[in-house]
């Protein structure tokens, strides 16, 4: 349903869509990693590193983990390519209770394509290295919010929503309607923190949570 | 003081309390306590009680009710207007001083909302109310805000899958713990191996002797090792020596049939043997010419444990007394120590000689200064530490060689229980229990770790870690029955053990460190020259 638009002529190293929506599902598969290692969701020697963006980044061993996240973020593309997912959501609840206690709030807007007349060559090609380098910032920002994030001390369990738009292709019996775990606004204190863009996809990144008086 | 007006009855009498807070203050001046006056208040009131109900009364009632105030008696009295008691005026709603858009009182706790709801359920996120805003209000904040009004909150319908799943992962992670583990917190890493799982402590003995003849008595201590590596043992009343380096076996002392020995120990030089018999006399022997070179007598009961320190034996009596002798003179009885009730079982001194430690059948651990003679042979001194956590018999005690202040006492069948000591300060520093009777300590001179040897009802030999505690090795069954005593080599490695099964059981404990072992045998060798050498007179 989504045919692969180019913005640019063909001859230039230009992102397509399907480029940026496989750098937008690594960057999320990469961000929830580091999000559920620095928060203490799953033990931390399930996590060995591996280079990536220029940087070690930690992902998971566990097979059972990794195969979930996978599915998640295989139908995560497929509405990339579509457009019709809007934000992403990591919720942190604890295990006992199941009070959401952080939740990273992932907005995916789409760029707004440059004016229609433009030449190919009046706009550049967003390079790779740039991208790459926004995201490392958002990466060693999501890694040093532990500096002022909450300490938890309890079993925490995850869990991803996907907000889409109301005309969204749902596989039947993989996705169910949920209620959004948000946290309590009183007690909720939101931080924002870097984005970046491809050319496709704007990504901006927030995180809020759980926070007593 | 403001009542809800009780609903008017019939009766006449009933007052009502109509006077409210929010009454307008014209009524204020009438005389509100009076419900019959209604003097000076504005025309739009019905003033008269008619008796035919009006609309344009009923309205006016109902302005009157509305604010609370029913006169009573008239007609209107009777009116079923009083639907409401009170009806508070439209409540101001209240600015928050957040720069966020006003809310309502509504309930913020999203989560027990109607999951169907999502869209007001969304734009609660930005504290939006669609229900009370108007739909204007909410798509211009919308799309403000970027939130669009249509979308649905999906996720997966698997949770995630719980951590370790991986049995392997489970597995390795625990395998891996020790080395994120601060020092002492897990097993073995007390001690200055850096894997457990390397060393092997046999579980079975390097040698075996047969040693016919030996008593089954916990009270007595039949095996010394001497600093020449010579293994003494008392068998029946005959004492034998065992050359470890050459293994020949050599008596040296055989007494009468119907007698006993009930203790023996080596002086620090390795050249004379103390044997306590039950008869109170102590001998003393020199192994160099295989003779005997005195008897002291005066102790009145069994001298089960002796202890050698420089040119004193200390003897351990079953009258609870302990003797120390000088063993160069004449009058050997230079002191006497009297601390126990009962038979004094362990007896050491420490290396240096400056304390002495001694337990008993009354199940008291005493530290003894360890000055000779100052205070006179005849004068009883107070221990100088007196510790009474043991509830059985405390015949093992040991001194740790490469921490002097460290003293660990085991305790017998009922008690199990090795403590450990600082001499200096009196604190009991580690408890360890364990599943048997304690019949004695070894430190070992090499790592962190000490060996209890123990009786009913396991028989075994367990290797511990200091200071965790924790268990390095057990050997099970060491012997067939009671291990009853213990002697550590010279060089630390080998361990011999004798029990009531007439068996002299050697075991490869420690490893001396290479470089080491020479340094030790140079200096055991040395040492023994060092060390007081004795003139008898």
């Amino acid at each position: 349903m989504a045919p692969t638009k180019q913005k640019h002529a063909p001859t230039r190293q230009a992102i397509t869509l399907k480029g940026s929506t496989a750098l937008v599902t690594e960057f999320f598969k990469f961000a929830a990693n580091t999000i559920l290692f620095q928060r203490g969701v799953y033990p931390a020697d399930d996590f060995h590193m591996v280079k990536k963006y220029g940087q070690t980044v930690l992902v998971t061993q566990d097979l059972a983990l990794e195969n979930y996240l996978d599915k998640i973020l295989k139908q995560v593309n497929q509405w990339l390519l579509t457009g019709s997912i809007t934000q992403l959501v990591l919720a942190i609840i604890s295990k006992d209770s199941r009070t959401p206690l952080e939740r990273w709030v992932f907005d995916i807007n789409l760029v707004e394509p440059p004016a229609a007349t433009e030449s190919p060559q009046a706009a550049s090609a967003k390079p790779e290295s740039e991208i790459q380098a926004e995201i490392r910032n958002i990466l060693k920002q999501i890694v040093s919010t532990v500096t002022f994030l909450p300490v938890i001390d309890e079993p925490t369990v995850f869990n991803i929503l996907a907000y889409t738009k109301e005309s969204v292709d749902v596989p039947a019996n993989e996705w169910v309607d949920t209620d959004p775990l948000a946290i309590e606004a009183s007690k909720s204190q939101q931080v924002k923190l870097r984005s970046f863009s491809t050319d496709v996809h704007r990504i901006e990144a927030m995180v809020a949570y759980r926070y007593e008086g | 003081m403001a009542f809800p007006p009780k609903t008017p009855s019939a009766h006449s009498r009933s007052r009502s309390e109509t006077k409210t807070p929010l009454s307008s203050s014209f009524y204020a001046a009438a005389n509100a306590s009076n419900p019959f006056l209604v003097a000076s208040r504005p025309a739009s009131r019905a003033a008269s009680p008619v008796k035919k109900s009006s609309s344009q009364a009923h309205a006016s009632l109902k302005r009157q009710a509305s604010v609370g105030l029913i006169r009573k008696g008239g007609v209107e009295s009777r009116l079923d207007v009083v639907t409401r008691d009170y009806v508070p005026p439209p409540p101001k709603s209240e600015k928050r001083s957040r720069s966020q858009p006003s809310r309502d009182t509504r309930d913020r706790f999203i989560t027990t909302r109607d999951p169907a709801d999502e869209v007001a359920a969304t734009l609660d996120l930005m504290s939006l109310n669609p229900e009370s805003a108007s739909p204007g209000h909410t798509a211009r904040l919308a799309a403000a805000t970027g939130v669009p009004l249509n979308r649905r909150i999906l996720a997966y319908h698997e949770p995630p899958p719980p951590a370790s799943s991986d049995p392997l992962m489970a597995q390795a992670r625990e395998l891996v713990r020790p080395l994120y583990a601060r020092a002492g917190s897990t097993p073995g890493s007390g001690s200055a191996s850096t894997g457990t799982k390397d060393r092997k402590i046999s579980t079975s003995a390097q040698r075996v002797l047969d040693a016919p003849g030996m008593i089954d008595d916990f009270y007595l201590n039949l095996i010394s090792w001497s600093s020449l590596n010579v293994v003494g043992i008392a068998l029946g009343s005959s004492v034998y020596v065992w050359k470890a380096e050459t293994g020949e076996v050599t008596l040296i002392s055989e007494g009468p049939e119907d007698s006993y020995i009930a203790s023996l120990d080596f002086s620090n030089d390795g050249q004379y043997l103390g044997i306590g018999y039950p008869n109170g006399a102590v001998e003393l022997w020199d192994l160099e010419a295989q003779q005997k070179l005195r008897t002291m007598t005066g102790h009145s009961a069994q001298v089960g444990v002796l202890s050698w320190n420089g040119h004193v034996l200390s003897s351990g009596c079953q009258d609870g007394s302990i003797w120390h002798h000088d063993v160069r003179v004449a009058r050997h009885k230079v002191m006497e120590l009297l601390g126990h009730q009962g038979e004094v079982c362990g007896l050491k001194w420490r290396a240096d000689g400056e304390l002495l430690a001694s337990g008993g059948n009354d199940n008291v651990l005493n530290i003894w200064d360890g000055r000779v003679g100052d205070v006179g042979p005849s004068t009883p001194s107070s221990a100088r530490w007196t510790k009474r956590n043991h509830t059985a018999a405390v015949k093992a005690v040991a001194w740790c060689p490469w921490q002097p202040a460290l003293l660990a006492s085991g305790g017998g069948t009922s008690d199990a229980t090795v403590h450990i000591w600082n001499t200096t300060t009196g604190a009991r520093l580690h408890s360890l229990v364990t599943p048997a009777q304690i019949s004695s300590i070894q430190w070992s001179p090499h790592r962190k770790e000490f060996l209890t040897t123990h009786g009913y009802p396991t028989n075994a030999i367990m290797v511990h870690s200091y200071p965790s505690m924790d268990k390095v090795a057990e050997i099970k069954d060491a012997h067939d029955s009671r291990v009853l005593f213990s002697a550590i080599s010279p060089n630390g490695e080998l361990l011999c053990t004798a029990a009531g099964d007439e068996n002299l059981k050697f075991w490869k404990i420690w490893e001396a460190p290479k470089v080491k072992k020479k340094e030790a045998k140079d200096s055991s060798r040395m040492g023994s020259t060092k060390v007081g050498i004795l003139g008898i007179r």
